[in-house]
């Protein structure tokens, strides 16, 4: 089966085009109907379209699932005192997330026709497409669609006739982590530090360049012109009624077939495993699975049997987050996969607050340690009490984000970690 | 929006009820209620970035602990410091503080004024925890008069800061990230020709930044503290004398809105030395034929009275404006008494001036001494030229205050009939005086200094003069009332007083008035380069 793969429970809105590399040319992708939406758009009132999106009920996809409409109706709607940004956050680099790469690779017109959208309804002149330094290939591809979009009088002044100037600028980051949080995202946008900022301010009141902002998900602004193009009824038809639409569930680790699958949210976890992905490789058993990229709890497999939708994940103690699906299966060492997943956080900490900063690395230590064998049964007590302090104490949710998973995992396979402390099982984990 | 100045917010910080303008971090309302808040990272002269986490506390009704260093009070809140939350969170902090911390206190020169380990004595945990290595980063010399040992550093950034926002000289920066993160230069650019660069020890809240100058030089619990004036420009910084065993250890800013904000030059900072010089003067001598003849001060002066009243041809007065008010105030009535011309003195003054961007009251003025400007109240005439040579000659009757006279011949004044030279130190000129009167320094006696705007400011005595030194103000008070005019003042707040009484421009004022931020002159303020001329 040639990439990407598809699968006929599939519902393919924003993933229409996906494997048609015709489609990252203007040409191609209006054979999708591409821009259709933008010149409906431009024809409506910023505050129709923000009403129509609330409409739709459309969440935004980058983890936190705030619904968008009422993001954008935050931004004043006073238009001449002084500029507006729309900062569409590219900078997708959460350990098992690779749903925006891949809409940036293949489609990315849908992406500047849905920023341009999103920046006309919040009154913006200017779009910021804010990229991870390390997508090499997305970054050539959106920066030619940008320029084809300018060549074709879309983007710019005067976008197709309608009068209405709205100007797209690509700017590739470093490659910081912490460069995906919102606000760290601005700082690095303006040239300092990538850290996060406090809020208040919020960003619509005090963001990027100190003045009002909205920052949206690739995928978010993605499905931006099929709601506008199809109508809020049409998008509010699929998923569950809290979680409308479709979601892109990416999905890695120890499936038979990996990859990304756009699904109606509310969509069977089993399902997507067993059925969607060929279920677990090697016929081996399910172990755990990470819901919504690293920074959420781990369910364990008998937790498994959920609905994928905002509410459901959340009511089974994890966090949909980026539905970005990693599958273990059993003979995965979850204290090597946990342990891997805090020296993430450890180095990509920022480092202005100190639980974080000094939170993050203990807890790689005391995880190191644990992993090698020399753990001690106190080490759990100290794990869990230094993240406590690591949670809700910092100025963004980098350290939370580290001490979930560590938490959780303690909480559901503590009889793995006693095992490893008396030496019982093997040291020699298979694979992550 | 027009009483916007006027709105206040009422809220309970522990049950104490605070109105407060509307605006207020919860830290400075918390002040206002008498309650502290322990921080690292908020300096109130910087800005605040909120990122050290010590002074979270709970706001009733928010979900998370708030920051107080940047969160505003709102009307009715209700806010604990001392709550379990709060506790907890402290501990918790103060733990991480402290898990790559060297707890090298025994040797660290920021020990016993040290923040962390203040806070931690109070609220931290007991024991560590932690069984793993260190992160070890070591020292660096930052050039200028730093030293940096990135150990025992805790990343709040003050130093980063105040270079970037009140020196607006941008030499220092985080490095590196998350746990390795680490305060450094550029490059080999150092600190060196930064010239208001040592503030950044001051407001270090622990050992991390040290000053070469006092490099393990005294524990800081052994040193004696005297709020002081700076005397080494004329914009008179309010200053801390720390000394031990009656040596000045170091000099450090005294917080002072109007003048100084929080901080001093280190030009002025670095000037203390001349304060323990121990060639001084020890007693009074008086002239025997060639030899001066060291004598108790009773016999002296009134020989010395007696000289006085006998006085032929021109009286000449100089003073210096490294002496009080007082002193300089009593000896220029002495000159009027004695019908002396003129009072002159003699200053040194800089080419330029040196501003702090970030608080351009402050600058380290042209005029290299604390008082002109009150010499210059007094009616005192500055001569010579701006190395503070010259401009002075010899008269019949001479009477010197202070100037050390060092550049002038030593023959100076031999013909003088009568040559009295009141001073700290005896420099060739001063050797031909008939009375040589031993005073005390500005940091040795109490007093008040006038400074570049007119600003009239009190400094306490910070070490012991010689056991025969005295007060200039005393000698020349109990000569003046051996000349029959007025009884000799008790003490420096009845010598100013005197000086008050014989003077416009300090009519009225009194150390009460003064206090501890000063007060104005009685004239029109007129702020100059380089103080009155």
């Amino acid at each position: 089966m040639a990439y990407p793969f598809k699968h006929e429970r599939e519902t393919r809105v924003l993933t229409e085009a996906f494997g048609d590399p015709a489609a990252r040319t203007i040409e191609g992708w209006k054979k999708y109907g591409g821009y259709e939406a933008l010149r409906q758009a431009l024809g409506m009132s910023p505050n129709d379209v923000i009403e129509v999106v609330k409409a739709s009920g459309l969440r935004g996809r980058g983890g936190a699932g705030f619904p968008t409409g009422v993001k954008w109706s935050f931004m004043p709607k006073d238009d001449s005192r002084q500029p507006h940004y729309l900062l569409i956050n590219a900078d997708e680099s959460e350990p098992g997330a690779f749903k925006d790469r891949e809409l940036l690779r293949w489609t990315p017109h849908q992406v500047i026709e849905g920023a341009l959208i999103g920046a006309h309804a919040i009154r913006a002149k200017h779009v910021y497409i804010y990229m991870r330094g390390e997508f090499f290939e997305p970054a050539q591809i959106v920066g030619r669609a940008i320029e084809e979009a300018y060549e074709a009088g879309i983007a710019g002044a005067d976008m197709m006739g309608s009068g209405i100037g709205i100007d797209i600028t690509l700017h590739i980051g470093a490659g910081a982590y912490i460069c995906g949080e919102e606000t760290g995202l601005m700082n690095s946008l303006e040239g300092r530090r990538g850290q996060p900022r406090i809020k208040p301010p919020f960003p619509a009141v005090m963001g990027a360049f100190s003045r009002p902002t909205t920052i949206n998900n690739v995928e978010t602004v993605s499905a931006v012109p099929h709601i506008l193009r199809r109508g809020p009824e049409w998008y509010k038809s699929m998923g569950t009624e809290k979680s409308p639409g479709t979601k892109l569930f990416n999905v890695s680790g120890h499936v038979v077939r990996r990859g990304n699958y756009e699904l109606p949210l509310g969509f069977p976890l089993k399902d997507l495993i067993y059925d969607v992905c060929g279920g677990i490789r090697d016929g081996r058993e399910l172990k755990a699975v990470i819901p919504g990229g690293s920074s959420v709890p781990i369910l364990a497999a008998k937790e498994c049997d959920i609905a994928l939708d905002y509410e459901s994940v959340a009511a089974a103690g994890s966090m949909l987050g980026t539905a970005s699906v990693i599958v273990m299966d059993d003979r995965t060492d979850i204290i090597r996969a946990v342990r891997r997943m805090v020296e993430f956080y450890s180095h990509e900490s920022c480092g202005q607050c100190t639980p974080c900063r000094e939170g993050t690395e203990w807890t790689a230590k005391i995880m190191r340690r644990i992993e090698a064998g020399e753990g001690t049964v106190e080490d759990l007590d100290t794990l869990l009490d230094v993240g406590r302090n690591m949670t809700g104490t910092t100025i963004c949710v980098l350290s939370d984000s580290c001490a979930a998973p560590v938490a959780s995992s303690i909480a559901k396979f503590r009889d793995e970690y006693m095992a490893r402390m008396r030496r019982e099982a093997p040291i020699d984990a298979l694979t992550v | 929006m027009a009483n916007e100045q006027t709105d206040s917010v009422t809220c309970r910080i522990n049950g104490i009820e605070v109105t407060v303008p509307k605006g207020t971090r919860i830290i400075e309302a918390a002040e206002q209620a008498g309650i502290g808040i322990a921080h690292y990272c908020y300096h109130p002269g910087l800005s605040a970035p909120a990122m050290c986490r010590m002074c979270l506390v709970e706001v009733e009704g928010a979900p998370k602990l708030q920051p107080a260093c940047v969160t505003t009070v709102a009307e009715g809140n209700n806010i604990l410091t001392e709550s379990e939350r709060a506790l907890e969170s402290r501990k918790g902090t103060l733990e991480f503080y402290l898990i790559n911390h060297p707890l090298d206190c025994p040797v660290c020169d920021k020990s016993g004024e040290c923040r962390l380990q203040d806070f931690v004595h109070a609220e931290g945990p007991k024991h560590g925890r932690l069984l793993d290595a260190k992160v070890i980063f070591g020292q660096d010399d930052f050039g200028g008069n730093i030293l940096y040992d990135g150990d025992r550093c805790i990343m709040c950034t003050r130093c980063v800061r105040f270079m970037r926002e009140v020196a607006k000289d941008d030499l220092l920066g985080v490095v590196q990230r998350g746990h390795r993160s680490v305060i450094d230069t550029f490059f080999e650019q150092g600190l060196d020709d930064s010239p208001f660069h040592t503030n950044i020890i001051d407001i270090c809240p622990v050992g991390a930044l040290l000053d070469k100058d006092f490099l393990h030089k005294a524990r800081v619990w052994d040193l004696d503290h005297t709020p002081s004036i700076c005397p080494n420009c004329s914009q008179g910084c309010n200053i801390r004398i720390d000394t031990r065993d009656n040596i000045v250890q170091r000099l450090r800013p005294r917080a002072n809105p109007d003048v100084n904000s929080y901080w001093m030059c280190d030009y002025g900072r670095h000037q203390y030395e001349w304060m323990n010089a121990s060639d001084r003067i020890e007693a009074p001598l008086v002239r025997a034929g060639d030899r001066l003849v060291a004598q108790n001060w009773q016999p002296t002066i009134l020989a010395l009275l007696e000289q006085l009243k006998q006085r032929a041809g021109s009286v000449r007065v100089v003073g210096s404006p490294m002496q009080s008010n007082e002193d300089n105030g009593l000896l220029a009535r002495l000159g009027s008494v004695l019908g002396a011309t003129t009072p002159v003195y003699r200053s040194t003054r800089a080419a330029d001036e040196v501003v702090l961007p970030g608080f351009p009251k402050l600058a380290r003025r042209r005029e290299l001494a604390a008082n002109g400007r009150g010499l210059e109240a007094l009616g005192f005439d500055r001569v010579g030229d701006d190395r503070g040579q010259g401009g002075v000659t010899a008269t019949d009757v001479l009477i010197v205050l202070g100037d050390e006279l060092a550049d002038l011949p030593a023959d100076f004044g031999r013909d003088a009939s009568l040559f009295v030279y009141l001073g700290h130190r005896l420099q060739p000129a001063a050797r031909n005086a008939h009375f040589v009167l031993p005073v005390s320094t500005f940091a040795e006696q109490e007093g008040t200094f006038t400074n570049f705007e007119g600003r009239v400011q009190r400094f306490w005595p910070a070490l012991q003069p010689p056991p025969l030194a005295r007060p200039a103000w005393q000698v020349l008070g109990v000569l003046l009332a051996g000349l029959d005019d007025g009884p000799a003042p008790a003490d420096a707040a009845n010598a100013f007083l005197r000086v008050g009484s014989h003077f416009d421009t300090f009519a009225g004022l009194t150390y009460e008035m003064i206090g501890t931020r000063g007060a104005l002159l009685n004239e029109p303020v007129a702020i100059g380069a380089g103080g009155g001329d």
